[in-house]
C-alpha cells in the first residue's frame, strides 16, 4: 500500500513518509412503509469506499493528503456518486499556514444543525442529517496571533448540492433537476467566494467570529419543468453575505453552545441561531458508561414559507458512551417543532468488532408531521439502516 | 577550631535526629518534591506508545498512539496524543493542557467529521480508551495534585525505594489513596496502588524496563496496570523516546490540531 501511494500517485512523496489509509462499507436501508412517491424504493443496499493518502516533506513542514468519496448503489442513482473530498498541500511556515488545493472543513458547536458552517456543499444524498459534504476548492491562509487566530478564504468555483433522483426516498415530492441550476450572479459556478474568521480561546470560552460573501450553498428550490414538460424543482443559487457567530463555553461538566447567523440574500435578510446545552454524567451507577443530555433550541425568523426544516424546532438527545473496549456509542436524538409538532427521531448506535471492523445501526422515524412541513415530503420515510464498514 | 571533616561528621550523625524532627507528611512531601525537581528541565520529548488491552478471558485489543509532550514551567504539560490504531480512530487527537489543581483543557480532532471539540475535562477517573488507565493515570504529575505522607523505605527489586501515600487533592479524582514505590536513585515510579472511592484497592501499576535519557531522565519501556476488581489489565509500551526535539507551542495549539498525518 505505501508503494502505491509513492509510486503512483505523487511522485514527491517519495521523499518521505507516505500513509495509506481508508474504509470500505456496505450499507443497507429498509423503509418500513410503502413509498408516498412513484419509482420510490423500498429497501436498498449500498457501496461506499474512502480512501486517503497522506504525507509529509521537508521535515513535517510540508504535508499533502489526498482523499475520495465513492458510492455505488443498486437502485439509487441519485446517491451514485463520487467526490475529491481533499486535494491539499499545506505549507506550515512559522505562525502561517497556507493550504492549496481541495479541503474539507467544519466551523461551530453545536449539534442539531450547522449554521456558521458554510465553507463545504452539504453532500445531501448522503445523509438528511448533512454530515457529510464535498470536497471545496480553496486557497487558505491561516495567521495564528497572540489575540488570535485569523483565516482567510478564496474559494474559486463552486460545488452544486448533491438531490436524490426521482427513485430515492427521502426527497421532495417533485424531484430536484439539478441539470438546470440557476444562479444569480453571471459568472454562476465560477463565480469566486470569500470568507474570513476570527476565533480565539478565552479561558473555558471558545470564540469564533465569521464573514461569508459569495453564492449561497443552500439553493432556493424553484417550480419549474424538465425537457418532457414534466414537473421539477429547479436549484437556484443565491449571493449572499453571512455573518456568523460561535461559542462555546465550558462549566463543571455543562457545555453552553451558541451559534448566530444573519444572512443577506436577494430573497431574504434574516437571523437564524441554534443555542443549548451538553451535560455529561460520568460513571454513572460506579459503571464507565458516561451519559451525555443535549438540549439544543434552533430559532429562524424567515417568513414561515421560506424557513428550513429547523425553524422553531427544540432537539432533545441523550448519549451513551460505554468507553469499552469496542468503543461503543448511542445517540438517541428527536427534533420537535415547537410551532406545528412535527417529530423526527433518530437513535444512532455503533461498535467496533475486532481491530478493523464497525458495525453501524441508524434508525430514523418521522411523526405527528403537519401536512405545511417540509417534512410532509419524508412521512413516509421511517427508515432502518445497518452500515459495516471494513477500516484499514 | 573544629575541623570541617569533623563538623559534617558530626552533622551526618545527627542527619537521624533531624529528620525524626520532620512529620511523615513532610517528608512525603519532600520526596514528592524531589521528584519533581528531579524532572524538571526534560524540554519535550516524543514517544510511541502500544496500548495493549486484555480482558477477563485474557481476549487483547491493541491501539498505537504517539504522544508529543512539552514541558510548560509552573504548570502543566502540554501534550498531544496521535490514534494510529484501531484505524477506525486513526487521525484523531487530543490536545490536553493539564493544569494542577484547575480542571485541564482538552480538546478532541474527529478526522470523520473534520471537526476539533473541546469537550470537558473534570472527570478524569474515565477509562482512556476502554483501557485500565484512567486519564488522570496518564497525566501530568504536578506535586500539588496530592497531599503526601512518608511510609517507609524498602528494596523494590534492584533498588531501594521510598514508599510514600498519595491522597488526590483534585475534587474530581476517581481515588482516595494512592500507595507509591518511588526509588531512590533516579526516583522512578516502579510500582503504584490506587484505592478507589470506598477505599478498596482498584488496580495496581507496575513500571519497568527503565531507560536513561540525556544522562539524567528515567522513562519506563513498560506499564502495566492490572485492575483488581474486574480482572481486565492493560499494558503500555512505550517506544523511540526522543527528547528535546524542538517542539514549542505551536505544535501545542487547538487550532493547528487539523494539520498533520
Amino acid at each position: 500500500m505505501r508503494r502505491l501511494a509513492c509510486t503512483c500517485l505523487l511522485p514527491f512523496a517519495s521523499l518521505a513518509q507516505a500513509g495509506f489509509s481508508g474504509n470500505v462499507a456496505v450499507e443497507t436501508q429498509t423503509y418500513t412503509e410503502s413509498a408516498q412517491f412513484d419509482g420510490q424504493f423500498d429497501d436498498n443496499v449500498t457501496f461506499s469506499f474512502e480512501p486517503r493518502w497522506n504525507g509529509e516533506w521537508n521535515d513535517g513542514n510540508d504535508l499533502w493528503s489526498v482523499e475520495l468519496f465513492l458510492r455505488a448503489d443498486n437502485k439509487d442513482a441519485g446517491r451514485e456518486h463520487a467526490d475529491l473530498r481533499e486535494l491539499l498541500w499545506l505549507r506550515i511556515d512559522g505562525d502561517n499556514e497556507w493550504r492549496v488545493g481541495v479541503n474539507t472543513m467544519f466551523w461551530g458547536v453545536t449539534e442539531s444543525q450547522h449554521l456558521v458552517d458554510v465553507i463545504n456543499q452539504v453532500d445531501l444524498v448522503e445523509g438528511i442529517d448533512r454530515e457529510e459534504k464535498l470536497g471545496q476548492p480553496m486557497l487558505h491562509w491561516k495567521r495564528y496571533q497572540d489575540w488570535g487566530v485569523l483565516d482567510l478564504l478564496v474559494l474559486p468555483g463552486f460545488r452544486e448540492r448533491t438531490f436524490q433522483e426521482a427513485e430515492g426516498r427521502l426527497r421532495p415530492p417533485l424531484v430536484v433537476d439539478t441539470d438546470q441550476a440557476e444562479y444569480e450572479s453571471s459568472d454562476e459556478d465560477a463565480h469566486v467566494d470569500f470568507a474570513l474568521r476570527f476565533s480565539q480561546t478565552y479561558g473555558d470560552l471558545d470564540l469564533g467570529l465569521s464573514l461569508f460573501d459569495g453564492t449561497s450553498r443552500d439553493p432556493l428550490l424553484l417550480p419549474g419543468t424538465d425537457a418532457g414538460g414534466k414537473a421539477v424543482l429547479i436549484p437556484f443559487y443565491e449571493q449572499m453575505t453571512q455573518f456568523g457567530l460561535d461559542a462555546q463555553l465550558i462549566y463543571q461538566d455543562w457545555i453552553y453552545k451558541l451559534e448566530y447567523i444573519h444572512r443577506n440574500a436577494r430573497s431574504n435578510d434574516f437571523n437564524a441561531a441554534v443555542g443549548g446545552f451538553e451535560y455529561t454524567l460520568y460513571g454513572v451507577y460506579e459503571s464507565d458508561l458516561d451519559l451525555g443530555l443535549l438540549l439544543e433550541y434552533s430559532h429562524d425568523d424567515r417568513p414561515e414559507n421560506d424557513r428550513g426544516a429547523f425553524d422553531r424546532d427544540v432537539f432533545v438527545a441523550t448519549r451513551f458512551t460505554f468507553n469499552d473496549q469496542q468503543s461503543s456509542e448511542i445517540l438517541a436524538g428527536l427534533i420537535v417543532d415547537v410551532d406545528k409538532g412535527s417529530r423526527s427521531f433518530r437513535v444512532e448506535g455503533s461498535r467496533r468488532f475486532g481491530a478493523s471492523w464497525k458495525a453501524i445501526l441508524e434508525l430514523q422515524t418521522f411523526s405527528n408531521i403537519d401536512g405545511d412541513d417540509v417534512l410532509a415530503a419524508f412521512e413516509h420515510d421511517d427508515f432502518l439502516l445497518l452500515e459495516l464498514a471494513y477500516y484499514f | 577550631m573544629l575541623p570541617r571533616k569533623f563538623l559534617i561528621a558530626v552533622l551526618v550523625a545527627l542527619l537521624p535526629v533531624l529528620a525524626g524532627a520532620q512529620t511523615p507528611e513532610e517528608k512525603g512531601l519532600e520526596i514528592a518534591r524531589a521528584a519533581d525537581a528531579y524532572d524538571k528541565g526534560f524540554g519535550d520529548f516524543t514517544a510511541d506508545m502500544v496500548m495493549t488491552l486484555i480482558n477477563k478471558a485474557g481476549e487483547t485489543a491493541q491501539r498505537n498512539i504517539r504522544i508529543k509532550t512539552l514541558e510548560v514551567e509552573g504548570d502543566g504539560d502540554k501534550s498531544l496524543s496521535i490514534f494510529d490504531q484501531p484505524a477506525d480512530v486513526r487521525g484523531t487527537r487530543m490536545l490536553t493542557y493539564s493544569h494542577g489543581l484547575e480542571p485541564d483543557d482538552q480538546w478532541l480532532y474527529l478526522p470523520a467529521l473534520k471537526r476539533v471539540k473541546r469537550i470537558s475535562s473534570r472527570n478524569k477517573s474515565g477509562p482512556f480508551m476502554g483501557s485500565t488507565f484512567a486519564f488522570e493515570d496518564l497525566g501530568s504529575q504536578e506535586v500539588e495534585k496530592y497531599s503526601y505522607r512518608y511510609l517507609r523505605e524498602e528494596p523494590c527489586g534492584e533498588w531501594q525505594c521510598y514508599v510514600i501515600e498519595r491522597y488526590p487533592a483534585y475534587e474530581f479524582s476517581g481515588y482516595t489513596r494512592e500507595v507509591a514505590w518511588i526509588d531512590q536513585a533516579g526516583y522512578r515510579l516502579v510500582r503504584a496502588e490506587f484505592y478507589d472511592r470506598k477505599k478498596a484497592l482498584l488496580k495496581t501499576l507496575t513500571a519497568s524496563d527503565f531507560q536513561q535519557f540525556l544522562g539524567h531522565y528515567w522513562r519506563p519501556g513498560k506499564m502495566f496496570m492490572q485492575n483488581h476488581q474486574t480482572g481486565k489489565s492493560t499494558l503500555l509500551e512505550w517506544n523511540n523516546y526522543r527528547f528535546r526535539t524542538g517542539l514549542t507551542d505551536r505544535d501545542f495549539r487547538s487550532q493547528a490540531l487539523k494539520r498533520g498525518n
